[in-house]
């Protein structure tokens, strides 16, 4: 490809990409707008609550302990070489609450939930069921999408704390139990350096921002899939990634802000 | 529109025990309090406040009463920190206030003293009310200046040749002491 | 409202010179036809000739580039906005080439939800009204089965069921012998004819089923090239001779198409 036909392949895409955050963003707002109105749909809202919230729980869980077994194991391999290993405890936390425990579940979820998701919506689109709705004057994005969105957002914050919790139990299975260390200073120095101001809301309000974004991305891929199955599959494809880069990029924009 | 019993008990407990965790996270490791743990607000000014960083702990024998608020310059360029400690502490008037360092190199903190209370007011001693300032401050050491007036010490001490005094690094000032 | 004397308004359609374009393919091209009152009219034509298209058009699901649609000779569908369109399909029912139920809900809750949204009824009613349907589409036991369980045959019937439970003044069916077998046709052609007589909407049908287009329709549109050969089915077949040529190698087309 010759430089000028590569800068025109770029901008060309740099303005798909704008008309396409435009177009996602319209698209949110209607969520949004249609998803706020009666009837409210607790029905539907209390299965979404499962399929996203209760069906993840096994991955989370078991990811948090895992994740936190590891942070215990790291943690003292490096807090030995200061002498400092008592503050384990402290190392595991701080980096779950804050951090891990935010992130990793926003990508397990997007794995997991978010591209199911996306997947049902896009092969609702395929079966017509989504037309179909819309002659029985139904609104999809009051009956569908937003139910879903609603269900990502209310179960990430929570699952991300379960994350975080099963982790330090991880870390504390590794660091006390396995690795010979103090339980007491465990704890201890654990409570001492988590302030609720500064690492736990922030770790909730990442909770919750991650939930908005791959709610946002996963619905929005699912009614502009292709009503193909390569649609389908596509659109789960896209939503696990989309999300996972947008948890990331904006996993530092809240650390930088929120850290001031 | 159907769900089932058992979907409806699975989700029910989903979110209680999420909220759950996110109230212990707060509350139990993360010390959420509810109203906060001050509501009272004193000043202090120090010529020098080291590595005082906002929300560094105010202790009174140890104990830890309440946190920085917020550190800013005077207009006689000492630095004016801002209290927030328990509402219900009774500080005397004439209480002091220093900067300690936790451990050689660990984080720093304001340590309260309690004063004699002999200032007298119409109901008994005095105490600090909200706004108010404590008049005796220490200001932080800084280690750099500490070993820098030591090694000129040992300097001027082991050898008797004037003009070999090479300055520390740094100047040497007169600590905050009132 | 009263079921066994459900008053319907039927609605007459007429469309005039209609223009669709996708891409570089030219779908309609001034096509222009008349869907007379309460009578069976049938869309005809090789695939892709655009008779789902037109379906979908009066559906109001998608618009033509230019040209009008005439609901009893007064609102044009192409221009209303979406409250207008709203109140339209209060008096659409629309039975999907797929049935278009929604896989995650019983067949009675689908049945039921237009009523659930739309009416103010009891559960007791909506119930009698919903095995009301069932009976008149000749389903039974089929309550709490899921979509995923019906055979193809139930699935058009528990479609068409959903479509009449409001008693529409307008009937459109996309393709309701596709997938069936021969038996099956025969009654699915039955059923319509009995819904036709006992409802009296009007009953736009899609269908490239050749022979079960000549038994049912009273009024037949023949799609070809773009445009619109229409008129009574009878008068139809006997003065137009490409009407008689198409329907005359049919046979050896459906037999072609229904090869295993």
């Amino acid at each position: 490809m010759s430089p000028a036909a590569g800068l025109g392949a770029l901008g060309a895409g740099s303005l798909a990409l704008v008309r396409n955050l435009g177009h996602f963003t319209i698209f949110s707002l209607r969520l949004v707008a249609a998803g706020g109105q009666r009837p409210w749909r607790g029905h539907r809202l209390l299965r979404e609550i499962y399929d996203s919230g209760v069906l993840s729980l096994v991955i989370v869980c078991i990811s948090g302990i895992a994740v936190g077994a590891v942070l215990g194991l790291q943690g003292h391999n490096t807090l030995v070489r200061f002498g400092a290993e008592e503050n384990l405890g402290a190392v595991v936390g701080l980096s779950l609450i804050r951090e891990l425990g935010p992130v990793l579940t926003s990508l397990l979820v997007a794995g997991r939930a978010g591209s199911a998701m996306a997947a049902e919506i896009a092969s609702m689109k395929l079966t017509e069921q989504l037309d179909g709705l819309r002659m029985m004057s139904v609104d999809p994005l009051d009956f569908v999408g937003a139910p879903k969105a609603s269900a990502m957002i209310l179960s990430m914050p929570l699952l991300a704390t379960l994350f975080t919790l099963f982790g330090i139990f991880g870390g504390y299975l590794v660091g006390v139990v396995v690795l010979g260390g103090d339980a007491g200073s465990y704890l201890s120095t654990l409570q001492d350096a988590v302030r609720f101001s500064e690492d736990v809301a922030g770790g909730l309000l990442k909770g919750l921002v991650f939930g908005v974004l791959v709610a946002l991305i996963a619905t929005y891929r699912g009614f502009t899939a292709q009503p193909s199955s390569a649609g389908v599959s596509a659109a789960a494809t896209s939503t696990v990634v989309i999300a996972s880069v947008a948890t990331l990029v904006s996993d530092y924009f809240i650390t930088a802000l929120w850290g001031y | 529109m159907r769900e089932s019993p058992r979907q409806e008990l699975w989700v029910g407990a989903f979110v209680f025990v999420g909220l759950a965790a996110i109230a212990y996270l707060s509350i139990a490791i993360g010390g959420l309090r509810a109203g906060g743990p001050g509501g009272l607000e004193i000043v202090a000014t120090f010529d020098e406040i080291g590595g005082l960083k906002n929300r560094a702990r105010v202790v009174v024998g140890g104990v830890k009463v309440g946190q920085v608020k917020s550190v800013a310059l005077a207009p006689d360029f000492r630095a004016r920190v801002t209290l927030d400690v328990d509402r219900r502490l009774e500080l005397p008037t004439d209480s002091s206030a220093s900067i300690l360092t936790s451990g050689v190199l660990g984080d720093q903190y304001i340590a309260l003293e309690p004063g004699g209370g002999e200032e007298e007011g119409a109901k008994g001693p005095k105490f600090l009310a909200a706004g108010d300032e404590i008049q005796y401050t220490q200001g932080a050491v800084i280690l750099e200046r500490l070993i820098g007036k030591l090694i000129q010490n040992l300097g001027s001490g082991s050898s008797k040749n004037d003009g070999s005094d090479t300055g520390a690094d740094g100047a040497i000032s007169e600590e905050g002491s009132e | 409202m009263d079921a066994a004397s459900a008053v319907v308004n039927p609605i007459e359609i007429e469309a005039r010179g209609l223009c669709y374009t996708r891409g570089t393919r030219v779908i309609m091209d001034e096509f222009s036809c008349v869907f007379p009152r309460g009578r069976i009219s049938v869309l005809a034509g090789p695939s892709g000739s655009g008779k789902t298209t037109l379906l979908r058009m009066i559906a109001c699901l998608i618009h033509p580039d230019r040209g009008a649609i005439r609901i009893d000779g007064e609102a044009d569908l192409a221009q209303m906005g979406a409250a207008a369109v709203r109140a339209f399909r209060r008096r659409v029912g629309m039975l999907f080439q797929g049935g278009a139920l929604l896989d995650s809900m019983s067949v009675f809750d689908n049945v039921a939800l237009p009523l659930r949204e739309h009416s103010e009824l009891g559960e007791a009613q909506i119930r009698d009204e919903v095995h009301r349907v069932f009976a008149a589409v000749g389903l039974e036991a089929v309550d709490d089965l899921l979509p995923g369980q019906l055979s193809g045959g139930m699935v058009k019937r528990a479609g068409l069921a959903r479509a009449l439970i409001e008693n529409p003044d307008l009937l459109l069916c996309d393709e309701p012998f596709s997938g069936l077998d021969p038996p099956t046709v025969r009654r699915i052609e039955a059923l319509l004819q009995q819904v036709n007589e006992s409802v009296g909407a009007t009953m736009l049908i899609t269908s490239h089923h050749t022979q079960s287009t000549l038994r049912i329709a009273d009024h037949l549109v023949l799609l070809q090239d773009g445009a619109a050969i229409s008129g009574a089915t009878e008068a139809l077949l006997h003065d137009d001779p490409r009407v008689a040529e198409f329907f005359a190698e049919a046979p050896s087309r459906e037999a072609a198409e229904c090869a295993p």
